[in-house]
């Protein structure tokens, strides 16, 4: 197989990688809190957090381009600070976590109110922190559904096109990801090329699906 | 040395509201009535997992609720040894590790002492899943001994064993009452048991105390 296709799959592996190392802390916390919290907002919240899960992923490309534009609300910060974003590779972690965590949100959520609240309660009156008893009591006994949720937003990175081309096109060797280019090889008549970065997608996508699955059938039993 | 206890409070329930209005100076008072009679409320009153609408909670010189002066102390600082009917025991931990969950160095027990006075020694190398339902009830009351509780609220902790279990658990208890000088609140369907055990009792219906004082006084003739 040409180093091309290597190149691509290490290149999406990592920047999945990334991007769920980015989104966990963020969906771990709002899972929680969808779970344990009464609060004002908290049908927008919900709404919101899923929006991308059925939004078209161009859609949600062309929003994060807009914010993202030199002269979108946050493109405007990032220039003054120097920093460029759209069409790197940094537009590709982005994309992939916005995609990723509504999927990460909902399993891990299921996850938290699963977990008997007598445990949570019965630590607290030991003098534990709800801080402590989340790190301690919570967040342990709904390990698989948070870790299937993480994996299954993984996946949903690997295979994430509409909103990656949107803010980071399909650069070679620079943000060209195993869904965009498998859409490229095609167009421009390279099937070998496209088969091979397709065989790859399939047994990743398989591997981190299946152990998903797995550890989340554990949670349920 | 006994310690005061101020129990002031309205809690509203959904069918009704539990009223208890008791200065008490006893080491193990009972709570007595029928199921859903607002015992197990009053305990977690008193632990801060439910919340009073008015009134005050103090354990000797710690006040743990007052409407009039606006304190509420949050659950993680009241130091109370709570033990749920289901005693819920942290399945992920093994047995040293729930036990020592509240423990601090500064805690006024020692953990040799409560390992001691519960006989939990046996039981360190087991999982909890392969407990038997009295092991457990003596690991969670070791777990909220070891928490330096100012009060111990144990809610039902021989229901649903049998006879031979229950003189055990007895023995255990009253260990606990002669040898420790923490006041205990204990939730009992038992006549027997709070004969044995208390030495107060409040008998609750329907959110109202109905009687209260002296076991032996208020139990005779009680349905």
């Amino acid at each position: 197989m040409p180093v091309e296709i290597w190149q691509i799959s290490w290149f999406t592996i990592l920047v999945a990688c990334l991007a769920t190392l980015i989104m966990m802390p963020f969906g771990i916390a709002v899972a929680w809190l969808l779970a344990r919290c009464t609060f004002t907002g908290k049908t927008a919240l919900e709404t919101f957090v899923s929006l991308p899960l059925v939004l078209p992923p161009v859609a949600t490309g062309l929003i994060l381009l807009r914010l993202l534009a030199r002269r979108g609300p946050v493109g405007r910060l990032l220039d003054n600070a120097g920093i460029e974003f759209l069409f790197t590779w940094k537009a590709v972690v982005l994309a992939m976590a916005v995609l990723g965590f509504p999927l990460l949100v909902r399993t891990a959520r299921a996850g938290f109110e699963q977990v008997n609240q007598r445990y949570e309660l019965v630590a607290q009156t030991l003098g534990a922190s709800r801080l402590r008893v989340f790190f301690t009591v919570s967040l342990p006994l709904a390990s698989r559904a948070v870790v299937a949720g993480i994996l299954l937003a993984f996946s949903r990175s690997l295979g994430e096109f509409g909103a990656t081309v949107m803010v980071a096109g399909s650069i070679p060797g620079g943000t060209r990801t195993l869904a965009s280019g498998i859409y490229n090889y095609v167009e421009i008549g390279q099937d070998a090329n496209a088969n091979g970065l397709l065989m790859i997608s399939i047994i990743l996508a398989f591997g981190a699906v299946w152990l998903s699955n797995h550890i989340a059938r554990g949670a349920n039993h | 040395m006994r310690t005061s206890i101020v129990l002031d409070i309205v809690v509203q329930l959904d069918a009704f509201n539990l009223e208890v209005h008791e200065h008490l100076d006893c080491e193990v008072v009972a709570l007595f009535g029928p199921t859903g009679s607002g015992k197990t409320t009053m305990l977690e009153t008193i632990a801060g997992l439910q919340h009073a609408l008015q009134g005050e909670i103090r354990v000797g010189s710690h006040l743990l609720f007052s409407s009039r002066a606006g304190v509420d102390v949050p659950v993680w600082q009241r130091r109370v040894g709570y033990v749920p009917q289901d005693v819920a025991l942290f399945p992920h931990m093994d047995v040293r590790r729930n036990i020592t969950y509240g423990h601090s160095p500064s805690s006024v027990l020692s953990f040799d002492r409560v390992v001691d006075l519960l006989d939990i020694e046996p039981l360190f190398p087991r999982p909890i899943a392969v407990l038997s339902g009295g092991e457990r009830q003596r690991v969670a009351i070791a777990r909220a001994l070891l928490s330096s509780p100012n009060i111990l609220l144990l809610d039902e902790p021989l229901t649903g064993f049998d006879n031979a279990f229950r003189q055990e658990a007895l023995r255990y208890l009253g260990r606990l009452r002669n040898e420790l000088d923490i006041p205990m609140f204990y939730v009992s369907h038992d006549k027997n048991e709070i004969l044995e055990i208390a030495d107060w009792v409040i008998v609750i219906e329907q959110g109202q105390v109905e009687r209260t004082g002296e076991p032996c006084s208020v139990l005779s003739g009680h349905a």
